[in-house]
């Protein structure tokens, strides 16, 4: 395994220890919500990370179809499997999140509406590549991911516009509004740890495809030279 | 020596040769109209409200159950093509792939809007709806929230008949992408039945988005029809 | 039908060049490394056994399938350039069952902007007629590929490509068939026939190409008295 990947997940995993200690032992409990609250300091990033790794497969799709080149391919992929993974987690932890603080499980404003329907596109996405037939998935999957790019803002908008006309009380406050300092070191920390974190196990899925293609590379070259081999009867 | 059809040579042939096809076999339109009836007639069994209600989610009722044929219309008509084979003559041949396209998406839009002119007056009877604002506007949000549907539906039928899941593929890509269509089509048309605000909002998203979605369908059209 | 507006003019115009191609499905080797080129005016009957390539070669020869690697070329060109100047008779009859013969003739006419008028001739130059009411799907299976055939030839192309065309057809269609593809090739145009019956064109074949394992294994002369 490369020295700097090795590198890297060590920075993650510490990164990643010092904020949790930060989140759960530094940060100060929060007036109103109580302890619940420190899920905040896990919800927004991984809900950054997702983000960040769906804009890296809408990058690397937009890519693909210019150039059809393997390793923009599995980093397509990769990024896409990682986003809904991330997606996932904010989903997830939302509404525990929600559920004690705010007395609601869910409500469809335009973040949450956003996050679920971006983790539905991607959720197809994966099922369009797993299932298309050849070596069709790549492409396909690149086609789709573009519709999706294009769909979030439109997404976001239009719940937002919905919400005017028919107001209801905003689930959360924006990330940064009004944050204690303390609470906003262990925020900054979990931030700057998970992004690591993601972009970290991005790379080691990269790498895992890599050696997917390098091993599917190497069947069919076999197989070419065998026929060579034993084709001249 | 034959020479480079025109676009719009090859989409009338195209929209005309799959009429004919479906006047012929009614596939297609038999299991919307028998579909819709159904989806019609459980809805207003299982929702009877006052004329208040109804005039509320009338909107939601109608659009989904134009949705659920649209999806029976749109797997039928890449399955034709699909059955003959004929999508490989048409790619050997000169005609180019997004006159194609068009072809499709514009049958599939006169399908699903028969359907919505059968169904529309079916819906108001069972409701006993009245429109409370500018009804003018009803035709315009169908024209334009029917097209968004079958603009990306159309596409993605024509994706996931090259998958081994093919029928339920396709929902499962569109409804997503169409959620801020379906918004906007259900908004506007609430905001027309009752009257209480304005409806023109949604019209420009459903515009905006019909826009935006019909150039990046063309644009991707031939890149996933010759992604063999 | 009429002859093709260019003249043949030597026996060493090349119809079709295949550079190095390779073509996998997945692990598996359809094509491997053919090489080869293609005099034009001449009819080449493809044989081997099922899964020996021969349908992958004619689907990479008119662009339908993109090889994994390696150059096709149709005439000098890229085959995506060059579409009205080659028909292709695929295995399934690319027609449509719902839809009469003429119907079907008249869209693929306008296809490649051809007028309705040669629609009927190529018709019964098939051996069909136009005026049959009936539709396709209701064709036997020897009508079904003459029709397949006249669509493949309404736009008078230089090269054509057919995938089996005597597969399941009775006896007497075959020998027209058979007859008016070596009429085609009389007139200079080029010709491909993938089969499994390779006696009913042994009055009209110029070269046997035989296939395995995606390989042009051999290729044979046939010389005429």
């Amino acid at each position: 395994m490369k020295p700097a990947f090795i590198l890297a997940a060590v920075a993650a995993l510490a990164l990643l220890g010092f904020s949790t200690y930060e989140a759960l032992y530094v940060a100060p409990t929060e007036a109103l919500q109580g302890e619940v609250q420190r899920i905040f300091y896990y919800h927004v990033p991984c809900a950054w990370v997702a983000g960040l790794c769906f804009f890296f497969n809408f990058c690397a799709s937009a890519w693909f179809l210019f150039r059809r080149n393997q390793a923009v391919d599995a980093f397509a992929l990769a990024s896409a499997e990682v986003g809904v993974v991330f997606c996932t987690i904010v989903l997830i932890t939302g509404p525990l999140w929600a559920r004690p603080v705010w007395g609601i499980w869910w409500t469809w404003d335009a973040r949450l509406t956003t996050t679920f329907v971006l983790w539905l596109i991607y959720a197809s996405y994966l099922i369009l590549r797993k299932f298309a037939t050849g070596g069709q998935g790549a492409v396909l999957g690149a086609a789709l991911s573009i519709f999706g790019f294009a769909d979030v803002p439109i997404v976001y908008f239009s719940i937002r516009i919905f919400r005017t006309q028919h107001p209801q009380p905003v689930i959360a406050g924006g990330e940064n509004s009004g944050l204690e300092i303390h609470m906003l070191y262990a925020f900054l920390w979990n931030l700057l740890a998970f992004t690591i974190l993601g972009l970290v196990i991005v790379w080691a899925r990269y790498l895992v495809q890599r050696v997917d293609q390098a091993v599917e590379e190497a069947h069919k070259a076999a197989a070419l030279r065998e026929s060579a081999a034993g084709g001249a009867a | 020596m034959s020479v480079a059809p025109g676009f719009g040579t090859v989409l009338r042939m195209t929209i005309g040769k799959d009429l004919r096809m479906e006047w012929r076999s009614k596939d297609a339109i038999n299991s919307m109209l028998f579909f819709s009836l159904l989806v019609v007639v459980i809805f207003s069994f299982s929702f009877d409200p006052t004329a208040e209600t109804s005039r509320e989610i009338a909107g939601g009722l109608i659009w989904t159950s134009f949705l659920f044929a649209a999806v029976v219309a749109l797997n039928q008509t890449w399955a034709r093509e699909l059955r003959s084979q004929a999508l490989d003559a048409f790619r050997v041949s000169p005609a180019p792939p997004n006159s194609l396209f068009l072809a499709k998406a514009l049958g599939n839009m006169i399908f699903v809007t028969i359907l919505e002119c059968l169904m529309a007056p079916l819906f108001t009877m069972f409701y006993n709806l009245r429109a409370l604002g500018n009804w003018k506007l009803l035709p315009v949000i169908a024209i334009l929230g029917t097209w968004a549907l079958v603009v990306n539906g159309t596409f993605f039928a024509a994706m996931s008949i090259r998958t081994r899941i093919r029928e339920t593929l396709l929902p499962l890509i569109l409804f997503p992408i169409s959620l801020p269509a379906l918004l906007a089509m259900v908004n506007a048309t609430t905001a027309v039945l009752t009257g209480d605000y304005s409806p023109i909002i949604w019209i420009k998203l459903l515009t905006v988005y019909d826009v935006v979605f019909t150039t990046i369908c063309l644009m991707l059209f031939g890149t996933v029809i010759n992604a063999e | 039908m009429t002859t093709p507006a260019q003249p043949v003019a030597t026996e060493a115009k090349v119809a079709v060049s295949l550079d190095s191609i390779v073509k996998f499905f997945g692990r598996f080797v359809a094509l491997r490394n053919v090489t080869a080129t293609f005099a034009a005016g001449r009819l080449y009957v493809i044989l081997g056994d099922n899964g020996a390539g021969k349908s992958t070669l004619l689907r990479v020869m008119t662009g339908l399938l993109k090889p994994t690697s390696g150059a096709v070329k149709l005439l000098g060109e890229d085959p995506d350039d060059v579409n009205p100047r080659f028909g292709y008779m695929g295995h399934a009859p690319l027609l449509y069952d719902e839809l009469t013969g003429v119907e079907n003739l008249n869209y693929f006419a306008k296809l490649y902007g051809m007028d309705d008028h040669v629609v009927r001739d190529a018709i019964r130059t098939v051996g069909l007629d136009p005026d049959l009411d009936r539709r396709v799907g209701n064709y036997s299976q020897g009508m079904r590929q003459r029709m397949s055939l006249a669509r493949s030839v309404i736009h008078n192309p230089e090269i054509l490509f057919l995938d089996e065309p005597f597969s399941n057809v009775d006896v007497k269609s075959a020998h027209d068939m058979a007859a008016l593809l070596g009429k085609m090739r009389d007139e200079g145009r080029t010709l491909f026939v993938v089969t499994h019956q390779p006696a009913v064109l042994e009055a009209f074949a110029d070269e046997y190409i035989m296939m395995s394992s995606g390989q042009i294994v051999e290729r044979r002369e046939e010389h005429k008295a």
